[in-house]
């Protein structure tokens, strides 16, 4: 209240103002001519996307490298003419880790810059916050990580892998090894208690036993506890969906307590070829993980790839799947987009299934009933120069079923 | 019998991390009432030194054996910076520090960041310190954890040998005790002060040296980690060593222990309750410096 | 022990309060222009100048501007510094969601995440009373109000304080968000409460009810200001200051620290727990991400950057910061946390008044130009 001392005589010219102005409010709040489904901006010789990743925060680890691969396509698309003759223009925004700042930015993105599309997010949590944003505004996102299923959102397209591109390919696998007992290490979210309940189910129809499952707050790097009782567990091989920093040192715990892939071989699903760079290799070595892209992978497409990204980054800068599904994203976009004839988002839509690209990883098809993309699903094995090899593949694109609804023993889960 | 030997050995570790951690705070924090936040930050300046020296030093065992004390003069000279520029306008304020070392650290990860790039980078342990010591009766102790173990308990010797022998730690606890006596004394209380963040944010990158044998090397590392360290000082009692020491051996069994029983969460959760609880028991702490001043 | 800036605002300095006489209407005069100036701005110029994206994150700001009120009482005057204000926040906001929720999926019904992620086959027993509202609404203030009175009670009773009630609250907020992280089927986990459709019947994604929101949002926030102006100037207020600086000699006179203390970490957490609630509605999401100890300090920042010692200094720094924090990384997307971090140091460091005093320094105000120069002592 001190503040205003000395302001006396301006409260009664404030209060004619707060009145006046209060009139002319009570009209304003009747006209909606902001409309809430804005639609993308398009006038100008060039189109606006928005680029929404974590560029500080926990989480700006992994999102930092998506974003190069996202800027690495849209310059790729720029030079060869851009889409429907118009250069793209990138519009960056920081999520900071934060998943309300994520809802707030994608927001900003799409009523204030009118983005005809955005590409990003990381986290289940983060995809959640700003999937009403997205839906509100029938605006459309590309979510470019592997992730738990059971969504189908009207405005995402999934260009990662979906449980059945990635899990139960990994399952299969250490079935067909002759794994009979499995331990289930993740963090506290929402991906890996989605994944173990799938596994847990895959695991109850395939004679499987699951001896333990242990989580980790995000971002704990205290494994003590939980590598002593996957030790005493003696299971044939551990399934570990834990994120960022938390592999790192689980890695290192599991390896001073004796254990390597061949007395217990883990395998990971969050772990590419950036992860295995901060992890280190000496903890790693032949340790297994599910994707559906390496950079070892063959093909002309790839080696592009890899190239381009060498040479604008730097030749030790790795390339891992998330990164190549954000890249891929970016250009399935501009051949839907091509396709319609439109940036209309609705037009967008419809003009998606049945869209392919050939992507680094390999022929990518968009599945227009889910917006999910059929991709080949690929075991590897971390190598001593840090790269993953391939050692199974489902040799062609696994069709995506995001509530895995074409296999009998998950008829359970959602 | 196995089981509950290896819980016991990694409650133990966890808590020669945290008192790793939690000596360098419990100095400062001690000595001039200073909540630095930085000190994760501080943590982190010292991995990525262990990692800037690993691409010159090649032998993973030397490099580390020469960043344990260079880490601690990289860390502890960021210290006195931050005492110079900042902490020392702020004595009157205590609590405010606390703040502003917030805003440091914001400022320090990002740099981190800028430098050394989002990703976590990678640090090669020597092989001596990746395996494990099998005992009779099929238990291990894991060599990374002995090591840290033996630093942190090598840490605790020095520090508490330099207190009662030297001159400076003669001053520091004088200070410690009675900062208006002491100045009235002739110590200087400003260089005392000085000297103590220096040591105190030292340990910190030692810390940082040790960490990267257990957890990942990033710029965001350090701010998992001060939470549960404040927490050691805090239970453990301002202005003496024993009290962090005890507390934090306590603390790590007690969440060893919980987490075996229960999950990780259910156990930071009953470290706390366990923390208020005995708060109500010694408010001040487990060992209190006895003063005359009223609050 | 506490060293909160300079000396009490209320007019107890002689030099600063006109005779007795004259004294009693001013204020109030003050007051009611203040409170005209800011429902002005509030309900006529932000609306008229803001886009309904800028509004909407104006409601947004003015939720954080509650908590500020909130803090300026239990630690501007109090001395309390609380580091855990997001779990008060967070409880109002998760009982306000929690209703929303269930009055979105339909009587009966389960929200959408339980049957994905919990694999629940009916409602938790601890949700039911959420689906009424009669229950829900009280219980977004008086739950908070409960668990501060709790551990307050057993905290200042015993005299914990100063920096061990900093470090107490701030692990509270860390407790806290591993407690819900954990519950993930009955609690969203990290993902918490999303996809809020409704308030009341009324459909959130329509504008023009975004914009009621705000408005109550702006109303509840000068009701709170009212609020928290008559307590800091009551009777209580004089001796909440005077336990901040200098609880024995308070206790000498006959009065419990204690007791005083813990009035105002309630009403602090109260203020939260009401920001929480309508946080809600104005952005559709509750999560662990906003109650723990990165945000909770954040609150506090805000309040600092204000000037925690005066009415209406938490409510500007809270919504400076919040805005600083929208426009800087909106322009600066790589760099802005410097620049974030930059401010709360040099704020700080340089300014313990706040940004009150700055003003209050060029207009030569009375007790606050004070603030800012006088050097701080160390009570006790």
């Amino acid at each position: 209240m001190s503040l205003i001392r000395g302001r006396r005589l301006l409260a009664g010219a404030l209060t004619l103002v707060a009145a006046a102005a209060l009139a002319a409010c009570g009209s304003k709040t009747t006209d909606t001519d902001t409309a809430a489904g804005a639609s993308a901006d398009v006038s100008g010789d060039t189109v606006k996307v928005g680029l929404l990743n974590s560029l500080s925060g926990t989480m700006a680890i992994s999102e930092v490298t998506v974003r190069d691969a996202i800027m690495l396509a849209v310059e790729e698309i720029n030079a060869a003419g851009g889409v429907l003759g118009k250069k793209i223009e990138p519009i960056g925004e920081d999520g900071a880790s934060d998943w309300p700042t994520f809802a707030e930015k994608a927001e900003k993105l799409i009523s204030q810059d009118r983005v005809a599309a955005v590409f990003g997010c990381w986290t289940s949590a983060s995809r959640k916050a700003v999937k009403p944003v997205f839906e509100k505004n029938k605006a459309l996102l590309f979510y470019p990580v592997q992730y738990e299923g059971l969504e189908q959102s009207p405005y995402i397209f999934y260009t990662g892998a979906t449980t059945n591109q990635q899990i139960v390919p990994g399952l299969d696998y250490l079935k067909a090894q002759g794994v009979k007992s499995v331990y289930l290490v993740g963090s506290d979210y929402v991906f890996p208690r989605t994944a173990n309940k799938i596994i847990k189910a895959y695991a109850a129809a395939n004679g499987m036993t699951v001896v333990g499952e242990d989580y980790a707050p995000l971002g704990s790097t205290e494994f003590g506890t939980i590598v002593n009782k996957v030790k005493a567990s003696n299971a044939n091989a551990v399934f570990n969906t834990l994120n960022g920093d938390s592999n790192v040192a689980f890695f290192k715990e599991y390896t001073s307590a004796g254990l390597t892939a061949a007395t217990m071989p883990v395998v990971s699903v969050s772990i590419a070829e950036e992860e295995v760079k901060g992890i280190g290799t000496q903890y790693l070595a032949n340790q297994l993980t599910a994707w559906n892209y390496y950079q070892t992978t063959p093909g002309a497409a790839n080696e592009k790839f890899v190239a381009a990204y060498k040479k604008k980054y730097g030749a030790d800068k790795p390339t891992s799947d998330p990164m190549e599904a954000a890249y891929v994203s970016v250009h399935l976009w501009k051949a839907m987009v091509e396709k319609a004839g439109s940036f209309d988002v609705e037009k967008v839509r419809s003009a998606a299934d049945g869209i392919t690209f050939e992507a680094p990883e390999g022929l990518v098809t968009v599945d227009g009933a889910t917006q999910h993309i059929a991709k080949t699903a690929r075991i590897g094995k971390v190598g001593a120069d840090g790269l993953i090899t391939e050692v199974w593949s489902s040799g062609q694109p696994i069709k995506p079923d995001p509530y895995l609804k074409s296999y009998p023993w998950a008829s359970g889960l959602s | 019998m196995t089981v509950l030997f290896g819980q016991l050995f990694t409650g133990v570790s966890i808590g020669a991390v945290l008192l790793l951690i939690a000596l360098g705070l419990a100095l400062t924090f001690g000595q001039m009432n200073v909540i630095n936040m930085a000190h994760g930050e501080f943590i982190m300046a010292g991995a990525y030194t262990t990692y800037v020296l690993q691409q010159t030093i090649t032998g993973a065992g030397w490099s580390l054996l020469v960043a344990l004390p260079v880490a601690f003069v990289v860390a502890g000279t960021m210290g006195v910076l931050l005492e110079i520029l900042l902490i020392r306008r702020l004595y009157a304020r205590p609590l405010d520090t606390l703040l502003v070392t917030w805003g440091v650290s914001l400022i320090l990860q990002q740099l981190a960041r800028d430098i050394f790039g989002s990703p976590n980078v990678q640090t090669r342990a020597p092989e001596l310190l990746t395996g494990n010591i099998a005992l009779p009766g099929g238990l291990t102790v894991a060599n990374n954890r002995l090591f840290i173990l033996a630093l942190a308990l090598a840490a605790v010797v020095a520090l508490t040998l330099a207190l009662r022998l030297t001159s400076l730690g003669r001053r520091i606890r004088a200070v410690v005790q009675n900062r208006d006596l002491a100045a009235v004394s002739g110590i200087p209380i400003a260089r005392v002060d000085r000297t103590t963040f220096f040591v105190g944010s030292g340990l910190a990158g030692l810390a940082g040296v040790a960490l990267t044998l257990l957890g990942p090397i990033g710029p965001t590392m350090g701010t998992n980690l001060i939470i549960d360290a404040f927490l050691v000082v805090v239970v453990g009692g301002i202005g003496q060593l024993k009290g962090s020491v005890i507390v934090a051996f306590a603390l790590g069994v007690l969440q060893a222990t919980g987490e075996y029983l229960t999950t990780l969460s259910v156990a930071k959760v009953m470290v706390f309750v366990a923390i208020v609880a005995f708060l109500q028991w010694r408010p001040q702490g487990l060992f209190t410096l006895r003063t005359r001043s009223l609050a | 022990m506490t060293a909160v800036a300079g000396p009490p605002v209320t007019d107890l300095a002689p030099d600063a309060s006109p005779p007795p006489t004259v004294r009693r209407p001013r204020p109030r005069l003050r007051a009611a222009a203040g409170f005209a100036l800011g429902a002005a701005l509030l309900f006529a110029v932000a609306p008229l100048v803001l886009s309904d994206f800028r509004l909407s994150l104006l409601a947004k700001y003015l939720c954080l501007a509650m908590v500020a009120v909130g803090i300026g009482i239990a630690w501007g005057r109090g001395g309390l510094l609380t580091l855990g204000q997001g779990v008060f926040f967070g409880l109002g906001g998760y009982a306000m969601a929690m209703h929303l929720k269930l009055a979105d999926a339909g009587p009966g019904q389960m929200p959408d995440f339980m049957q994905l992620y919990g694999q629940l086959d009916e409602l938790p027993l601890w949700w039911r009373p959420f689906a009424s509202p009669w229950f829900a609404l009280p219980a977004t203030v008086l739950l908070p109000m409960a668990v501060a009175f709790g551990l307050g009670s057993l905290v200042f009773r015993r005299r914990v304080r100063g920096a061990y009630f900093a470090i107490l609250s701030q692990a509270l907020a860390a407790a806290m968000v591993i407690l819900l992280v954990g519950q993930q089927g009955t609690t969203g986990g990290t993902n918490g409460l999303t996809d809020i459709q409704g308030f009341f019947g009324y459909d959130l994604d329509d504008p023009v009810n975004q914009r009621t929101v705000y408005f109550l949002i702006a109303a509840v926030l000068l009701a709170l200001l009212a609020l928290a102006r008559q307590l800091v100037q009551s009777r209580y207020g004089e001796l909440l200051v005077a336990v901040r600086d200098c609880e024995e000699r308070v206790r000498f006179l006959g009065y419990d620290p204690a007791t005083v203390k813990l009035v105002a970490y309630v009403t602090a957490a109260g203020m939260a727990g009401l920001a929480g609630a309508l946080f809600v509605p104005a952005v559709g999401i509750i999560s662990p991400a906003l109650i723990g100890i990165v945000p909770s300090i954040e609150f506090v920042i805000g309040v600092a950057v204000g000037g925690r010692a005066t009415l209406l200094g938490p409510v500007l720094g809270a919504v400076a910061v919040a805005w600083a924090r929208t426009a800087l990384s909106e322009r600066f997307p790589g760099t802005w946390t410097y620049l974030q971090g930059g401010l709360f140091v040099l704020v700080v460091a340089f300014l313990p008044g706040g940004l009150a005093s700055l003003l209050a320094r060029r207009n030569g105000l009375g007790p606050l130009a004070r603030l800012g120069r006088r050097r701080t002592e160390v009570a006790g």
